[in-house]
């Protein structure tokens, strides 16, 4: 079927509206598998109304509304027979405040995806899944004597990676993040960076973010998005030095925005 | 200016003084009533009031026994029924309810929970008791349902409101239906607040004792059945109360004792369940 050089998840002529504003205009990119892609611009361009496209994240918004296609690994994913439910596994998300399940433990913070979405797994399965992805989310050697503790104990930036390891526990193939750095110190900030670029070799991962140099240190690819519009996407050194679009030269080189 | 300021200062003291009191005149009562029951209650309190049917006038000792059953069984009864129905009604008004049904539904509730307890006390009469033809302890469970269920509707809902969006977020992000992801993780994350309106919905319908009167009736002896009249702790105070003999005097002290030292501990019980929860490294 699709081979494994084949765009993951391919967009074409997406447009979304909230009432009668419409957020996001004819926006068409491939995004590659295994890669890292970051979504850059002002606040405001229709970052985070696009990502949460790709995880029907907007179904429940009264007014929301949207055309074109999103086709992730050859199937439409608004088409009838999606369940966005199913998606949601295949497409996890990081969102910008960590936001660890209140009144769970470290463990039970990781595990209730796979608990809750019928996976009857055995205990020591389950054990080790909820450790694989804690390494995955290199919160493994800080976590591991304390995993019973409430995953609201951890600090800031561990909340975070906890986060993310609860999304991977789930195995997802593409991993959205919504400005995951934002509500972080630099310290935490460069943990979760070096770990997007470590994940990035295994599942591809999609970072919004309005950071030029985050997004200049992580990624594989650059779209810059300015009012609804996607201006440019392209390999990061290539935006970041040549960029195509006089608009994406005057942001970056801090001309607005 | 330097008067100024000490006006300023005298001022917000005395206001402080005024709130101070205030609150005091709050509190006061409930140590006076306990204090009042305790003394006057006193000659009766004894290990066999618990344990012992009550003994005909001028005999001495004798308990409550039957009517701390059966108030137990009542309010069992009526918890059996209102919890699930309460706490899922909660859920659909803070889950699911947007348009105009739950809009009604919220309007309902709160009347119901206005609506004096004689008249549901009538509410079981008529609608248990006369079909039935005996007063009975599933009467008195329904009168008291209908008290319990508004309280513990609007607490719910409160209590889900309380659980941040970001938490529904990321269940549904996680692939979770939205079914399980209400029930095992937004009711968790408010379940202790849950549990604490249900406690104090629970120890308001204990000393209820107007729904009662058409209802149970009350009952000297024990009644293992649920179909028949029973008593209840309420009822035989206020029977102990109304009579002309000295020492039922003593004994309706001495059963609102008991009444107020099983609300109290239910309170406390809700309490402990509101206590923050701190992590201690």
């Amino acid at each position: 079927m699709e081979t494994v050089n084949s765009p993951i998840l391919k967009i074409t002529e997406l447009s979304a509206w909230f009432g009668a504003n419409q957020v996001l205009r004819n926006i068409a990119m491939n995004i590659e598998r295994n890669t890292v892609t970051s979504i850059m611009g002002p606040s405001g361009c229709g970052k985070s109304t696009f990502i949460r496209c790709l995880n029907r994240m907007h179904d429940l918004t009264p007014g929301f509304r949207l055309s074109g296609g999103i086709v992730y690994d050859g199937t439409d994913i608004y088409s009838d027979p999606i369940d966005p439910v199913a998606l949601r596994r295949k497409v996890g998300m990081v969102f910008q405040q960590p936001n660890p399940f209140p009144r769970m433990s470290i463990f039970e913070n990781v595990a209730v995806g796979l608990r809750l979405n019928g996976k009857n797994m055995p205990k020591s399965e389950l054990a080790g899944r909820v450790e694989q992805s804690l390494r995955m989310a290199a919160l493994w050697n800080e976590a591991k004597d304390h995993l019973s503790r409430p995953g609201t104990s951890l600090s800031g930036g561990q909340q975070q990676r906890l986060c993310i390891a609860r999304a991977l526990a789930v195995e997802p193939g593409i991993l959205l993040m919504d400005e995951p750095c934002s509500a972080l110190d630099p310290v935490s900030t460069g943990k979760i960076e070096e770990l997007i670029e470590e994940l990035g070799e295994r599942l591809t991962i999609i970072v919004v973010t309005h950071n030029m140099q985050q997004a200049a240190r992580i990624s594989d690819f650059v779209a810059f998005f300015l009012m609804g519009d996607l201006v440019e996407l392209d390999r990061s050194a290539k935006i970041f030095t040549n960029p195509s679009d006089k608009r994406t030269e005057e942001y970056i080189t801090g001309r607005f925005g | 200016m330097e008067s100024i300021a000490i006006r300023r200062k005298l001022t917000d003291r005395a206001m402080t003084g005024l709130f101070l009191f205030a609150a005091i005149l709050v509190v006061a009562p409930l140590f006076l009533i306990f204090a009042d029951l305790l003394w006057k209650g006193a000659k009766e309190l004894r290990w066999s009031l618990l344990t012992d049917l009550p003994h005909p006038v001028g005999e001495t000792g004798g308990g409550i026994a039957n009517g701390i059953l059966g108030t137990l069984t009542i309010s069992g009864l009526a918890m059996a029924v209102g919890i699930p129905v309460a706490v899922m009604t909660g859920i659909y008004l803070a889950e699911y309810g947007r348009g105009w049904f739950a809009s009604i539904v919220r309007f309902c509730v709160d009347t119901l929970a206005g609506v004096p307890s004689i008249i549901m006390g009538i509410f079981g009469y008529v609608l248990v008791v006369l079909p039935m033809k005996r007063f009975s302890a599933w009467a008195a469970a329904a009168a008291l349902a209908m008290i319990f269920i508004p309280i513990v509707v609007r607490t719910t809902e409160e209590m889900l409101k309380t659980v941040p969006h970001s938490v529904r977020e990321a269940a549904l992000a996680l692939g979770i239906e939205r079914w399980k992801a209400t029930l095992f993780i937004t009711v968790r994350t408010a379940w202790s607040g849950i549990v604490t309106g249900i406690l104090l919905a629970m120890a308001r319908i204990l000393g209820e004792t107007a729904p009662l009167l058409f209802t149970a009736l009350g009952n000297q002896f024990w009644q293992s059945r649920l179909d028949g009249p029973i008593a209840a702790i309420p009822l035989q105070v206020f029977t102990y109360a109304i009579s002309p003999y000295e020492d039922w005097h003593d004994k309706a002290w001495a059963g609102a004792v008991v009444l107020i030292l099983m609300v109290l501990s239910i309170s406390m019980a809700a309490r402990f369940f509101t206590r923050e929860k701190k992590w201690k490294p």
